[in-house]
């Protein structure tokens, strides 16, 4: 089993290129991190949207939005 | 690496590279730092996260699509030429990884591409990508406690993976269009990084709206203080430290700028034109005088606009900070830290735009009249070494009408136009703002909500033992 293009570190080093695993596989490996990336900011987005609205829904109910503004000057709270 | 002075220019060049992504990795803990002493302190967890995240968003992104536009796009495409190839920047390609130098396996590739690639395409891939994130930052700290995070990390991807670079394909490349044919000279980013940031960060102020409470009834504004002085002013300072980094980032620091008449080593700048780090060194320090003196008398002894004037200082005379005489320097980051100390003022009263740091003016007006100075001070100059690229036809020299051109380009077109447009976007779909609410309450309502309730827990459970028998 080897992963990579390296078999041993002697000899020319002239003729070596690239060393990370897989050499072949950029490809799709660029495919996955793409994936990756756009699906974080899905999941970031849905997730902010759903927390702030659930936030927004306490706040609104008796007098939870008063208690909140009033502790933002509490020294304990941090 | 066959070749020893060819050897060591490159290793040498490496190295030097890698030292400024660390000494830029400072701009980016002292806008963190900055932005949380701004922050009122319901909010600081959030407006220290948002802008930490700047990092995996926008790393990710300029590994996958923002450093090949920076090579790709000199030319427009379509004003002076077609796409540029430029292979070793392709995401896929073997050397947007660990890379010897040696025999290349992509076809694509030659023995030459590697053995120049191999060793400087991370680490010029990594001092742009600090570039780019401190764009996104600058554009963070002025929108703080009211802006979704996930509306600001689009808006930096835009900004910091696309715009951006390719504005810097375009007017801070040595074969770019605006260079070419507009005699654009921004050696240090006045327009490139900061009008660009300026513009974007206006753009979303105003489809943003103000903090609540900004401004009174009668529209007159409130002063909303920062939170924290000396948190604000150690991230300024933190700022000063990691912008030498960037100004040595803007220079490479060693090359023969004169091929084919003898060898003659020297550090250039970004267009590869001769120049020193001595004179550089001369005119970051004197343009950071002129624009903490003139900040402190124009602002009375503000701490907080005495820093900033500083910091628009070195922005103001960025553009042409590679060949002013100090006191030029000097004289030129004083006058325009007070024009836009007062242009900051005059646009929050005139359009209610609530910019939290004054990014809008330091770094954007600051960067835009940076830009228009190059042109009537250094008037004549070529633009970049055209000859030395292997022009036989000179391009265009240094102009006031060159410039101007070409800050409105950074500022307007660039910045401005795609990032009111993406957050006009943002806004429609009700992503850009939080709720009402929970501006009031703070974006760390929850964190507070949570320790509030397991404090009251462990109260408890401390209660019942101290009134439990012992065993």
């Amino acid at each position: 089993m080897n992963t990579g293009n390296i078999t041993d570190w002697n000899g020319n080093m002239m003729d070596i290129g690239p060393i990370y695993p897989f050499v072949g596989w950029e490809v799709p490996m660029v495919i996955i991190a793409f994936i990756f990336w756009i699906g974080w900011h899905y999941l970031q987005i849905q997730m902010e949207n759903r927390q702030l609205e659930a936030e927004a829904q306490k706040l609104r109910q008796g007098d939870n939005l008063q208690k909140a503004i009033a502790a933002e000057h509490n020294p304990e709270r941090m | 690496m066959s070749d020893g002075i060819t050897a060591l220019q490159v290793l040498f060049t490496e190295t030097y590279y890698w030292i400024t992504i660390v000494m830029m990795f400072l701009i980016h803990v002292g806008f963190c730092t900055y932005e949380v002493g701004v922050s009122r302190r319901k909010s600081h967890l959030a407006t220290l996260l948002k802008n930490t995240m700047v990092i995996p968003t926008v790393g990710v992104s300029f590994y996958l699509f923002g450093w090949w536009f920076y090579s790709s796009m000199v030319n427009g495409p379509g004003i002076t030429g077609g796409l540029v190839t430029a292979h070793f920047a392709e995401p896929w390609n073997e050397l947007m990884g660990a890379h010897m130098g040696g025999k290349p396996v992509n076809p694509n590739l030659t023995p030459a591409d590697t053995f120049l690639w191999a060793r400087l395409n991370g680490v010029f891939f990594g001092a742009f990508l600090l570039f780019s994130w401190t764009t996104a930052s600058i554009v963070s700290g002025s929108i703080i406690e009211r802006v979704k995070s996930g509306a600001f990390w689009l808006i930096a991807v835009m900004l910091g993976s696309v715009t951006w670079i390719i504005d810097a394909a375009w007017g801070w490349h040595p074969a770019g269009w605006m260079v070419q044919l507009l005699g654009y000279h921004d050696a240090y980013a006045s327009g490139v990084v900061h009008a660009i940031a300026g513009g974007t960060c206006l753009a979303v102020l105003i489809n943003l709206g103000p903090r609540i409470g900004k401004f009174r009834s009668d529209g007159s504004p409130r002063n909303i203080p920062p939170q924290n002085v000396w948190l604000v002013c150690i991230g300024l300072f933190l700022i000063y430290t990691g912008f030498w980094g960037f100004y040595a980032a803007c220079n490479i620091p060693i090359y023969d700028v004169q091929p084919g008449d003898g060898v003659f080593w020297s550090a250039t700048n970004i267009y590869l034109q001769a120049t020193t780090l001595s004179a550089i060194t001369f005119n970051f320090i004197m343009s950071l005088c002129g624009g903490l003196m003139a900040g402190y008398i124009v602002s009375k002894a503000d701490a907080y606009w005495t820093f900033s004037g500083g910091l628009a200082g070195v922005i103001a005379c960025s553009a042409g900070n590679d060949l002013y005489h100090p006191i030029q320097a000097m004289l030129i980051a004083a006058v325009i830290v007070v024009i836009i100390y007062k242009l900051h003022y005059w646009q929050e009263k005139r359009f209610k735009i609530d910019d939290a740091v004054g990014a809008v003016a330091v770094h954007g007006y600051a960067g835009f009249l940076g830009v228009v100075a190059v042109g009537f001070v250094l008037w004549g100059y070529p633009a970049s070494p055209d000859a030395l690229l292997g022009h036989a036809t000179p391009w265009a020299r240094v102009t006031p009408w060159g410039q101007f051109a070409g800050a409105i380009i950074m500022f307007w077109v660039l910045g401005f136009i795609p990032g009111y447009v993406l957050s006009w976007i943002l806004k429609q779909f009700n992503l850009l703002r939080v709720p009402r609410e929970v501006e009031l309450a703070g974006l760390d309502y929850h964190v507070f909500e949570t320790m509030v309730q397991e404090d009251q827990e462990i109260q408890t459970v401390l209660k019942e033992a101290r009134l439990a028998p012992a065993e």
